[in-house]
């Protein structure tokens, strides 16, 4: 272990006199036959951004439900600003001074900045005059930038967060709790979102960051905790630590590294898309396009990157491709065959590998078992199939083979695709789309919700595959993993392909920007003194 | 491996007979509450059903349940309410009774001849229903209830003596003309006194077969129930989805075509004014209760069809006989009730020991642990 991270259990040095703002000792819980967390230690001191990084599933929701009132520890200790405290319910928790604001937005749509503010907190400042004051007056104080008369459906993710925080604020909290900010956003707006925080630290506030997005955590955190498998393993300072150090700390081995940038590109097409068109009535009666005019090539041995925020007609993109969505207009053509006409079975024995977006909506049978899963989308296909029968055995021995072979954690292949966690289904997913050896791979966030483990691990597939000749069309949130992977980057914008880029030179942030639709044509990497 | 099999197993027998339980305890308050004994209905109909003429009876009525629940279960495991199936089976028999009654064919390939006319008869009408979801989006709960009303209306009508129908001298019943003797099924005599089982009865028996076998052992059997549970993933598996309502639609209809040929074959070898309706909806009960499964079906056919034939002397005891009625009522409600909790509590428990399964590092081992 490098010097640099303490240990357990080590007392952090604090500077100032006063008691940290929460301290969590030997905080232990249990599920029945589950222990999600185990003597969790943390220290996080007032004024600070505290980073609690740790992979999905190795306990910072629980351990955060915790500190927030929703449920209680089995055992160990909270104490807030120095006092023992015991929450029954987020109630409790409020009235101590800790707001939480979850991943998912917690707004009333129809309702204007100012009454979702208010809403449930009516007596603190009443709905009226004072209400808009106070709002005023933090809005400005922290430079967060909210308008209290507009209405919620008309803002952007970036703005319902800032109302998310404001709310919280309004309740008086001093300690702010973050479940994965960043998640929904492009770079520009995690760098403004950061510099609320920063701003929210100056005041004296105290913020507790949870996330995964290890760069994210070493730029804006003061200090960071490492919780794997349900117990802290570890602190580290962001000053000296570098996302690799993060990231093995989180795993508890050393990562392979995701560098091997080793061009497998041939000059033999494998799809062609010439012409995509796909128009969408919306409820208003407007005719828009969802898809217009797109066309690309990819080669065999290719990865084609797809950037765009979500809703700019990826999903249509991906459902043309499949055959699930019926297309205005434009030709497809795989391997040299004219596809454009194939129903979605066909284009699939010809070898199109599909790993959904959504995988609960189209990758799996959730009360299945997992063999019955793994015919999924290849009934008509040996091992599944032996003319018109199925051929149970086979697929059940073959089963057994991708969760050995792709490391699905699981008891065994009768139980349910529900019972797994989402990392896992996802890794089921992907070893039946790769055991059917494709042509042509589409996937779609092949690692949203997965684990830096298994990241890794579905990320080397996809490169195995392309060196024996995949080609993959990747569409991704996830702009480090779309640059990483990626041979080819093109730019979707409203339903068009606006910009392209070389993924050896682009950064995250330059790509943002033509995500937004600020950039548009061939993306240069900025000249290097403008850069740095 | 085994202890999940076993788990499921248990749980798939929870839900029926907690579903029996509350309804009998319920068909009990029902009787206490309006003063009886709460008891003697019960022991009523179980010496009724001791006597080998009414066991006979309740193994006919069940294999005419029977093909009429599977019929429901087809369209129920994708996710299809096929609530026509009352009016399937009767237009079916109606006009297999005309065709029978008209023709005179070799033994064998006139009951054949029904049989077949039956089916397509039944697909027929199931298929506008299908044709109409699919082409129109129309719901096919509503269609199939408007055409259970349509069907009897044209029944009715081709029944007139003026179109098809016959009146015997000195009847007010109208009939379809008698199919000769080539055109009936020879049925099982066990003695003189209880009567015949239909042979229809094991061909009731064969579909249920043939129903698991296509379900579970074929192709399209799995594309069917992928499309049950979940539309969205079987179209992206590669379903046609709309092939898939026309198709399993047909397949109903058809079968439930089949649900009135035990009583046309092998008792009445007419269809007449006093045919049994409503058959179509105690099938669904009776799939609904059996969870789908062949089996399943086949004893809560049993089980209803115990339920009609042994309450109908209760009366003769001073008890109605509709208390068998409301039972079927009341287990309606628990079956729903029961199995929604039970799937619930299955799910739960199998993500609880699957954790716990792993936490103990009981996975399957892998690839890296087996190179260590």
């Amino acid at each position: 272990m490098p010097p640099l991270l303490s240990g357990q259990g080590e007392c952090v040095i604090n500077a100032s006199s006063s008691p940290p703002a929460v301290e969590l000792h030997g905080i232990t819980k249990r599920f029945p036959g589950v222990v999600a967390n185990h003597d969790i230690g943390i220290t996080v001191r007032k004024g600070t951004v505290h980073a609690l990084v740790g992979e999905n599933g190795a306990g910072k929701s629980t351990l955060m439900k915790i500190l927030y009132g929703m449920q209680k520890p089995d055992e160990g200790t909270i104490a807030v600003d120095g006092e023992q405290v015991s929450f029954n319910n987020p109630g409790d928790a409020i009235a101590r001074g800790i707001g939480m604001v979850h991943q998912h937005f917690m707004l009333a749509d129809n309702f204007t900045v100012l009454e979702n503010v208010v809403l449930g907190g009516e007596k603190l400042h009443g709905i009226g005059g004072a209400a808009r004051r106070k709002i005023k007056e933090i809005s400005d104080a922290y430079g967060l930038g909210v308008r209290p008369d507009a209405l919620v459906e008309d803002l952007g993710v970036a703005d319902r967060q800032r109302v998310e925080i404001l709310k919280v604020l309004y309740r008086g909290a001093r300690i702010l709790i973050l479940d994965e900010p960043t998640a929904v956003l492009v770079p520009q707006e995690v760098d403004a979102l950061f510099a609320n925080l920063r701003e929210l630290k100056a005041e004296g506030l105290t913020v507790i960051f949870i996330s995964h997005k290890l760069g994210e955590v070493l730029s804006v955190a003061d200090e960071i905790t490492v919780i794997r498998r349900g117990t802290t393993v570890g602190t580290a300072d962001p000053a000296n630590t570098t996302t690799k150090q993060l990231a093995e700390l989180m795993v508890g081995s050393e990562l392979p590294s995701p560098e091997t940038r080793e061009s497998t590109v041939t000059d033999v097409p494998m799809l062609r898309v010439q012409g995509l068109s796909l128009g969408a009535t919306d409820p208003d009666g407007v005719v828009r396009d969802v898809l217009a005019d797109v066309g690309f090539t990819i080669h065999k041995g290719e990865v084609l990157g797809i950037a765009g925020v979500e809703g700019n007609g990826q999903t249509e993109l991906i459902e043309a491709l499949v055959g699930m969505r019926t297309p205005d207009a434009g030709v497809l053509t795989l391997d040299g065959a004219d596809i454009s006409h194939a129903p979605t079975r066909k284009r699939r024995e010809d070898g199109i590998g599909y790993i959904p977006e959504d995988r609960h909506r189209h990758g799996v049978l959730l009360e299945a078992p997992l063999w019955e899963n793994r015919i999924l989308g290849h009934v008509t296909e040996k091992p599944n199939s032996r003319g018109f029968l199925l051929d149970p055995k086979a697929a059940r021995a073959d089963t057994e083979r991708i969760v050995r072979e792709y490391d699905v954690r699981t008891p065994g292949i009768e139980v349910t695709a529900a019972s797994l966690s989402g990392g896992n289904q996802q890794k089921l997913i992907v070893g039946r789309e790769m055991s059917h050896h494709p042509k042509l791979l589409i996937a779609a966030h092949p690692t949203r919700g997965v684990d830096v483990g298994a990241q890794a691990q579905i990320w080397d597939q996809i490169r195995d595959a392309r060196r024996e000749g995949l080609a993959v069309l990747l569409i991704s949130a996830d702009l480090d993993e779309l640059i990483g992977l990626s041979d080819t980057l093109r730019v979707m914008y409203r339903g068009k392909l606006v910009a392209d880029a070389d993924p050896a030179t682009i950064t995250p942030e330059e790509l943002g920007s033509a995500m937004t639709g600020a950039a548009a044509g061939h993306l240069e990497a900025a000249p290097e003194d403008e850069a740095r | 491996m085994k202890k999940f099999d076993k788990d499921r197993m248990i749980l798939g027998f929870a839900g029926p007979v907690l579903a029996l339980v509350v309804a009998f305890a319920l068909t009990t308050l029902v009787l206490l509450a309006s003063g009886r004994n709460p008891f003697e209905p019960y022991r009523l109909m179980f010496e009724q059903a001791s006597y080998a003429d009414i066991q006979v009876l309740i193994i006919n009525q069940a294999g005419t349940y029977y093909l009429a629940a599977l019929a429901v279960a087809i369209g129920f495991r994708m996710n299809l309410f096929n609530i026509g199936v009352d009016g399937q089976y009767r237009l079916a028999a109606m006009m297999a009774a005309l065709v029978g009654a008209s023709v005179d064919l070799p033994g064998p390939l006139h009951i054949l001849l029904i049989v077949i006319v039956a089916m397509l008869v039944g697909a027929f009408w199931a298929g506008i229903a299908g044709f109409l979801k699919t082409t129109r989006g129309v719901s096919e709960v509503v269609a199939t209830i408007m055409l259970n009303s349509i069907a009897t209306s044209l029944i009715a009508w081709l029944i007139l003596p003026k179109n098809f129908g016959d009146q015997a001298a000195g009847s007010n019943n109208l009939t379809t003309g008698d199919i000769p003797e080539s055109g009936w099924f020879p049925g099982v005599s066990l003695s003189a006194e209880a009567g015949e089982i239909y042979g229809f009865t094991f061909v009731a028996a064969g579909c249920g077969l043939v129903y698991w076998f296509v379900l579970n052992r074929t192709r399209f059997g799995f594309d069917l129930r992928a499309t049950g549970a979940s539309e969205s993933a079987a179209q992206a598996s590669g379903v046609d989805a709309k092939k898939m309502v026309l198709t399993s639609m047909l397949i109903s209809g058809a079968v439930a075509g089949l649900a009135g040929m035990p009583t046309l074959l092998g008792d009445t070898h007419t269809y007449s004014l006093d045919f049994p309706t409503g058959i179509g909806f105690t099938g669904i009960t009776i799939a609904l209760l059996g969870r789908n499964n062949p089996l399943g079906i086949a004893l809560s056919a049993l089980l209803i069809a115990f339920l009609d034939k042994a309450s109908s002397s209760l009366d003769q005891f001073g008890y109605e006989k509709e208390i068998a009625t409301i039972m079927q009522g009341l287990i309606v409600i628990s079956v729903v009730v029961s199995y929604e909790l039970v799937r619930r509590y299955g799910t739960r428990r199998q993500q609880q020991k699957v954790g716990e399964e792993l936490a103990a590092g009981h996975a399957l081992t892998t690839e890296k642990e087996a190179a260590l």
